[in-house]
């Protein structure tokens, strides 16, 4: 990649306002570091990721609203994790937190288990067996 | 407080392994510091999923560089790992109080100077304590601008999120550092592994074969009665993949390109510099591969999977070229050796 050519899309960026590194070439042919805003392909990616996230924490809002799904469930997407994820930063088995996705289930768990959610999503117990509010998808 | 220059790198670990040494008085480029680990590769692994989608890699896994780059130059680092959280921060302050700096894994998510959009779940992040103020630590993270600070609860919880490729606290610091670097012997040995590792690799979804294992595979991908769900969701994890967090652009094709063409200036050597342009060129092609794919998976441009197959095939192909390149300078330089003997 050439030096000039290193993209600086800073109205898409989800650099957050910095600025990466890239290697790129100058004009003699030599690697340099250069600094990018950011990159539309990149970005676009990076949204999608989010957004998928943000899909599935409003699909499981919507069944924790009805009763179908534990607020646990919510919390995961929230942070931004998936059920293998969750398993293994709480350390509990999968099958066993797909269990506690039953609301019923969920109600009675020991104070223990939940301390353990609430350490691995980083939430106080309160919060975590609470349903979060409402958050709309283009956040 | 130490006397400490923060300095920006594209990726954590090479950042960190090269921040590092030049601080302990051996001067080592990011680029240097990849390269002489033999850090890039190409693994497409279905067995490892992430999100439901198979782990695709562009360099060796966490902890190689620090591992074969200290090995392979002579330097020994201490590195500790704690079951308990306290003693682990209290590890820390102590190397800091002594004046040391201290490399630490870490959990991106939940350093909370990322910016929101940049925080993943991804435990093997490399940063350097350089010291502490009240509560508060001082930290040069290796792919920001400039040094940054962390509340000492959010640090603790960085270090001991649980889960894959989990940290368990662990912390580093080198404990001896040679005061120069044989060039002459250290670069050909770290080529020929590298060399190994993307054309001998003997698993079809290794190396230069992995690639085109890819291709195939996403044609596979576009034939499958969910494509349409699946096809987007896939292409956009392989650009993050290549791109995102650090890669220094084409998935560290252009970092070794750069520590191919600084390992020519050290040896003065003609194919090496031919070869960081070829390598060059191929990064250029994984560039458009990842704006292509990035435009199919949000549906602003038509799929047409067969052309970016081929893509991928001319990514492998490429790749190939520079390292027969590579053996055949290896080759030649053995016989010199050999005619000066």
């Amino acid at each position: 990649m050439e030096r000039r050519k290193v993209p600086q899309d800073a109205a898409c960026s989800t650099y957050g306002g910095h600025r990466k590194l890239v290697y790129a070439v100058d004009d003699d042919g030599h690697y340099t570091g250069v600094q990018s805003l950011g990159w539309e392909a990149e970005s676009e990616v990076t949204r999608l990721a989010i957004e998928e996230f943000e899909a599935l924490r409003d699909e499981a809002w919507l069944r924790a609203h009805h009763g179908l799904t534990s607020p646990l469930e919510v919390h995961m997407y929230e942070r931004r994790m998936d059920l293998p994820l969750l398993a293994g930063a709480s350390g509990i088995w999968r099958w066993r937190v797909r269990r506690h996705f039953n609301p019923k289930r969920f109600a009675r768990l020991s104070p223990r288990l939940l301390r353990r959610y609430a350490e691995a999503l980083g939430l106080d117990v309160a919060t975590l067996k609470q349903l979060p509010p409402r958050r709309s998808s283009s956040s | 407080m130490n006397e400490f220059r923060h300095r920006q790198a594209a990726h954590c670990e090479s950042g960190v392994v090269s921040s590092m040494l030049s601080h302990h008085g051996l001067p080592l480029s990011e680029p240097m510091a990849f390269g002489l680990a033999s850090a890039m590769s190409f693994a497409y692994l279905p067995f490892i999923k992430i999100g439901g989608m198979p782990l695709i890699a562009y360099r060796m896994p966490p902890r190689w560089i620090i591992r074969r780059a200290s090995k392979r130059l002579g330097v020994r680092f201490v590195s500790k790992t704690f079951r308990n959280h306290k003693r682990g921060m209290d590890a820390l302050d102590r190397q800091l109080d002594a004046g040391q700096i201290v490399g630490l894994q870490t959990s991106v998510f939940w350093l909370p100077y990322f910016p929101d959009e940049m925080r993943f779940h991804f435990n093997a992040h490399n940063l350097i304590v350089y010291g502490r103020e009240g509560d508060e630590y001082l930290i040069s993270d290796p792919v920001f601008e400039e040094p940054v600070r962390c509340p000492a609860a959010d640090l603790q919880r960085a270090r001991f999120a649980k889960g894959a490729l989990a940290a368990r606290g662990l912390m580093y610091y080198p404990v001896k550092v040679p005061q120069r670097i044989d060039y002459e012997r250290v670069i050909p040995a770290a080529i020929r592994t590298n060399e190994k590792i993307m054309a001998r690799a003997p698993f079809p979804v290794l190396g230069v074969r992995g690639i085109r294992f890819l291709a195939d595979n996403l044609i596979r991908t576009s034939k499958r009665s969910d494509a349409r769900k699946r096809l987007p969701l896939y292409l956009a994890h392989i650009v993050r993949m290549q791109e995102e967090i650090g890669t220094g652009g084409a998935g560290f094709r252009f970092l070794y390109a750069s520590f191919l063409q600084e390992s020519a200036e050290q040896l003065d050597s003609r194919a090496l510099a031919e070869a960081a342009e070829a390598l060059t060129a191929a990064g250029d092609r994984w560039r458009e591969f990842a704006l292509a794919a990035a435009r199919v998976s949000r549906k602003r441009s038509e799929m047409n999977i067969d052309e970016l197959a081929d893509l991928l095939r001319d990514c492998a192909t490429r790749e190939a070229e520079v390292w027969q390149l590579l053996a055949q300078w290896q080759a030649s330089d053995r016989l010199r050796d050999g005619a000066q003997a």
